[in-house]
């Protein structure tokens, strides 16, 4: 009767085998999501964060370094103690911090460590170290937070922070993660790929409850971390120190460059701040305070300020007239103040008497015959073809256009373009008479303090300039900067012509900027004033020294200090002093410069 | 000494073959699945299970040699006796036991503690070998159907009252025996039916779409068969109570309590609550399908060794093999358990008394239900259902109720010849 049935039985047992077996073949064999499961369940992967490159300043002083802060870790299910007094005070904590820190902990987790006391610095943990063995439970994780030993340069170093959702968009190598510090501005944002190094990675294997179980696979995939890149500036600490000691309390620019190589001896922007408060825990509220700031700290004056360059700029025209040929150290021209106001002088004046005393009538007349060449018979399209001409003899001399130092955000200024005027005034529609306060540097024209400073270095060199820079060498070795750093930029016109200008400079001194002089060290500079509709004037000056062999020059901007023969030519003088002699011989100049507020 | 070289030349090696590699295999898996690296201890530590496990598998040995040297008679003499003392200790577990995790499981006396539920299986299989060794006891007849079913139902309701639905659940595997013994088979069509129609009305949101669908499959069968009147009668009878049978499902389910209820659901979906009630299952898929086919070695599975899968030396044993062994593991071991079961249908076949047969039916159910259940679950195939892996599964009871269930079966099985009833 159930002859049938246990052979019925035998195939049902057979059949549950063979579902068990598929169904395993399905998961284990057919299906390998369940192994990356596994893996993201137990292999734990640790990025390990690379040493950050330090920068140095051009004589091997410390700018930039990592300062480990240790966090001392508790676990509490290992963590026990017995005379809670000795340990209060070897750690220097109350009774009722290492309660509530063991209770949070606790709270948190019984066997993943917690902090407990945070932040601990590395004279703190010197005392600390050696007991650390006496109890179980503990231990010491270190992180590094970048340090400024000196106060100084905060726009130019920059800022390290976290990284924004839409730069790891941008990040198409996938290098960076959610919560990774990146440079953001200033230097560090510049040579972000340098500084940063090569990140490391560590599996390692973790039970259930997120505990530590050793390394993966005895260490295979681990890489090590490699340190990021050492930078050796340009920048000389002591100069930029008391650069931003002697613009304290003011508004403006300073700029020293080294002539012969294009190097940024000292680039400030007042106001400033000091670089270690954006560091660390308090980068966010202390950034929002800086922000906030209506004399702007964070703003990059040296090469995000455009200002028109004044009567500076009457040395480029000089220049260009020179080479053009418009011009002779003989070309006289009456200082006919019904063209454009002046300033009682002697006139006529020859090229000289007009740089010496910043004759405006003078280049009035000298750009009319520089841009009406008379190429065309009409008017309007002959000043076209020599605005357009001229205008190009200008860009050659840095201006018109971010110089490209390395720093992000450069601004470029502005030189008009004939296409400019037509846009405001129709095709047509404007000849000399538009535009004639170019001849003067007014107008329609805008200059950074940078390029100011590198129109000072181009009149040392005699017609020639390195692109202003900040970085010198990287990890020692200065063929591994930018070769456009190293290569030289001619300005177009002849080295003799420059003579008449050096000279004429270096007596300008004596006439409007008196303060400047230095009695053995000779100066040529210029002043300038850069017109603020909206209050007092902003005392601009522009200078190298020594005249002879040139070893810095430099630019300086004060905001609302009136007439550049005042403020900026006496700040330029001390700075110059300080860079060539070492040491200030003026105090009392040196106090002219600190009392003086021009806020 | 006659006597014993008689039975000895008849004893079914096969079946101890396969008995003793799955218990050496089970406590190899047991060591992996406590196994510790940064704490590493002997396999033999008795601080740790497999230490344990070794002292009661030598203990199950020691039950073997008692079952093997006793009077083959003993056990059918025995057989109420036997049932007697599990159903009276199975009833009074709930005074006497110890409350763990709001189940009263053990009876005992300090660290030595028993199941009495995982040995009353043997003895109901006795009891109900007993039973129906009687001539007249004829399984197509209500009244015998009845008497069977009152022997399996007492030990169940009093492990309900436990409560532990997966062991209670165990003795339904009995209904294999009775299968096998004559049981009407249109129990057995009715019961897969409900089953089949339980997990559609589950799984299938909408239960009008599975109201037409048994329309329909009504239908056909209607049109198919004769076309008597009752027939046709009692088809529409059993559709309309089927569809209704759907419809209060959902309503029944939503009365369990709620732990039960997220077994079931999770089984439709195991992402529902992967850190919840999915979390078992979620991690014991992990953990096997991770194995891929080689396996990861032994003492090498991270999931194993970093308790991912919770209950991983008890009932989910298996993930271990699974991990660690991969998919040629888990084959050698299903394969055991499939030829095993197999084998012991032969031997019960070959049996020349009822009680033996009906006894080693017994054997054949539970260990199938427990095999098919317990590894069903660890993939994903069947709710989550507490029962252990048999011969591996860490745990003093289980073990020995598996051992002694099995070699009484084999002990039996080896007199075979001596013995003489009536076949029917």
């Amino acid at each position: 009767m159930n002859d049938k049935r246990p052979i019925v039985l035998i195939i049902a047992i057979a059949l549950i085998g063979i579902i068990l077996l598929t169904k395993l073949f399905l998961i284990q064999v057919a299906d390998d999501s369940f192994l990356k499961k596994a893996e993201r369940n137990a292999v734990q992967r640790l990025v390990d964060h690379p040493y950050r490159g330090l920068v140095y300043d051009r004589t091997g002083k410390i700018l930039v370094y990592n300062n480990p802060l240790f966090d001392l870790m508790i676990i509490p299910k290992e963590f026990s103690v017995q005379d809670t007094a000795r340990f209060c005070e070897i750690f220097n904590i109350s009774k009722e911090h290492l309660i509530e820190g063991y209770t949070a902990a606790r709270k948190y987790s019984s066997v993943k460590p917690s902090p407990l006391i945070k932040q601990i610095s590395t004279t703190e943990f010197a005392k600390i170290q050696d007991f650390l063995i006496d109890y179980p439970g503990l231990f010491v994780t270190t992180r590094s937070v970048r340090s400024y030993p000196q106060p100084v340069a905060a726009s130019a170093l920059g800022y390290i922070g976290e990284i924004s959702a839409r730069q790891l968009e941008r990040d198409t190598v996938k290098y960076y993660r959610q919560g990774d510090f990146v440079g953001l501005a200033g230097l560090e944002g510049f040579y972000e790929k340098e500084l940063r190094g090569v990140k490391g990675v560590k599996y390692k294997m973790v039970n259930v409850r997120g505990v530590d179980k050793g390394s993966f696979k005895n260490g295979e995939y681990d890489t090590a971390s490699v340190a990021g890149h050492n930078l050796t500036s340009t920048i000389d600490l002591d100069l930029q120190q008391y650069g931003e000691k002697l613009m304290g309390g003011k508004v403006g620019s300073v700029v020293a460059i080294e002539p012969k190589t294009g190097e940024i001896l000292a680039m400030i922007s007042a106001p400033t701040y000091d670089p270690n408060i954006l560091t660390g825990s308090q980068f966010g509220a202390n950034y929002m305070n800086l922000n906030r700031d209506e004399s702007k700290p964070l703003f990059n004056r040296p090469i995000m300020a455009t200002y028109p360059p004044g009567s500076i700029f009457k040395i480029v025209q000089s220049l260009i007239g020179l080479q053009m040929g418009v011009l002779t150290p003989n070309t006289t021209y009456a200082c006919n103040r019904s063209l454009v106001a002046c300033h009682n002088h002697p006139s006529p004046v020859n090229l000289f008497g007009a740089i010496r005393n910043s004759c405006n009538p003078y280049y009035h007349q000298a750009y009319r015959a520089m841009i009406n060449r008379e190429v065309s018979s009409n008017t309007f399209k002959d000043t076209q073809i020599g605005l357009d001409q001229w205008r190009d003899k200008v860009l050659a001399f840095g201006l018109g256009g971010p110089l490209g130092l390395d720093m992000n955000n450069e601004k470029g200024g502005s030189i008009p373009t004939s296409n400019y005027y037509d846009r405001v005034y129709g095709q047509g529609r404007w000849r000399y008479s538009t535009i004639y306060s170019l001849s003067i540097g007014q107008g329609e024209m805008m200059v950074t303090p940078l390029q100011m400073a590198n129109l000072a270095a181009i009149f040392a060199n005699k017609g020639y300039y390195y692109t202003p820079h900040l970085i010198k060498a990287i990890d020692g070795d200065a063929t591994r900067i930018n070769p456009e750093y190293r290569t030289k930029k001619e300005v177009g016109v002849d080295a003799h012509h420059f003579d008449l200008i050096q000279d004429a400079m270096a007596e300008a001194i004596y006439g409007t900027a008196a303060r400047a002089a230095i009695s053995d060290i000779q100066i040529a500079g210029k002043t300038g004033t850069a017109q603020n509709p909206h209050g007092e004037d902003h005392s601009v000056f522009i200078a190298f020294a020594p005249k002879d062999d040139p070893k810095i020059a430099i630019a300086v901007y004060v905001e609302n200090a009136g007439w550049g023969g005042r403020a900026a030519a006496s700040t330029a003088s001390l700075m110059i002093e300080k860079y060539i002699r070492g040491e200030i011989t003026r105090p009392a100049l040196e106090e002219y410069v600190l009392a003086g507020k021009f806020m | 000494m006659r006597q014993d070289d008689l039975y000895i030349n008849k004893i079914d090696w096969i079946s101890i073959l396969i008995y003793v590699a799955l218990v050496t295999i089970g406590w190899f898996n047991i060591y992996a699945a406590v196994f510790d690296e940064q704490n590493a201890k002997s396999i033999f530590d008795l601080s740790i299970n497999s230490g344990q496990q070794l002292v009661r598998i030598g203990a199950a040995l020691i039950m073997i040699l008692l079952i093997m040297v006793a009077d083959y008679r003993l056990f059918d003499n025995l057989s109420l006796i036997l049932y007697g003392i599990f159903i009276l200790l199975l009833a009074v577990t709930p005074f006497i036991g110890k409350e763990v995790n709001g189940q009263i499981l053990t009876v005992g006396f300090g660290s030595i503690r028993i199941q009495p539920a995982e040995f009353a299986k043997f003895a109901t299989a006795l009891a109900l070998a007993k039973f129906m060794e009687r001539p007249s006891f004829d399984l197509s007849q209500v009244k015998y159907q009845l008497q069977a079913l009152a022997i399996i139902m007492v030990p169940v309701i009093l492990i309900m009252l436990q409560p532990d639905t997966g062991t209670a659940m165990v003795y339904f595997a009995f209904f294999i025996m009775l299968y096998r013994e004559g049981m009407p088979q249109r129990y057995y069509v009715l019961a897969l039916t409900l089953i089949a129609v339980s997990l559609l009305a589950l799984g299938i949101e909408n239960n009008l779409y599975l109201a037409f669908a048994i329309l329909a499959v009504i239908t056909i069968l209607i049109l198919l068969g004769k076309k008597s009147f009752t027939r046709i009668i009692s088809f529409i009878v059993i559709g309309i109570l089927m569809i209704g049978y759907t419809y209060s499902l959902d309503y029944a389910v939503s009365k369990l309590p709620q732990h039960q209820q997220n077994r079931i659901m999770v089984l439709f979906n195991p992402d529902l609550d992967p850190l919840g009630v999915g979390w078992n299952v979620t991690q014991s898929k992990i953990a096997i399908g991770s194995g891929g086919f080689l396996g990861k070695g032994y003492l090498e599975g991270t999931q194993t060794k970093f308790d991912f899968v919770p209950e991983q030396h008890t009932d989910f044993i298996f993930c271990t093999l699974g991990e660690e062994f991969g998919w040629v593991g888990s084959f050698v071991v299903i394969l055991l358990f499939c030829t095993l079961l197999i084998r012991l249908v032969i031997m019960a076949e070959r049996q020349k008394t009822r009680f033996s047969r009906v006894y080693g039916y017994c054997v054949v159910s539970i260990l199938l239900f427990h095999f098919a259940i317990n590894i069903a679950m660890t993939i994903g195939l069947f709710p989550v259902v507490g029962i252990p892996l048999p011969f591996f599964s860490y745990g003093g009871s289980s073990l020995w109720a598996f051992t002694i269930l099995l070699f009484i079966f084999i002990k039996l099985d080896s007199h075979r010849v001596q013995m003489l009833g009536r076949m029917k």
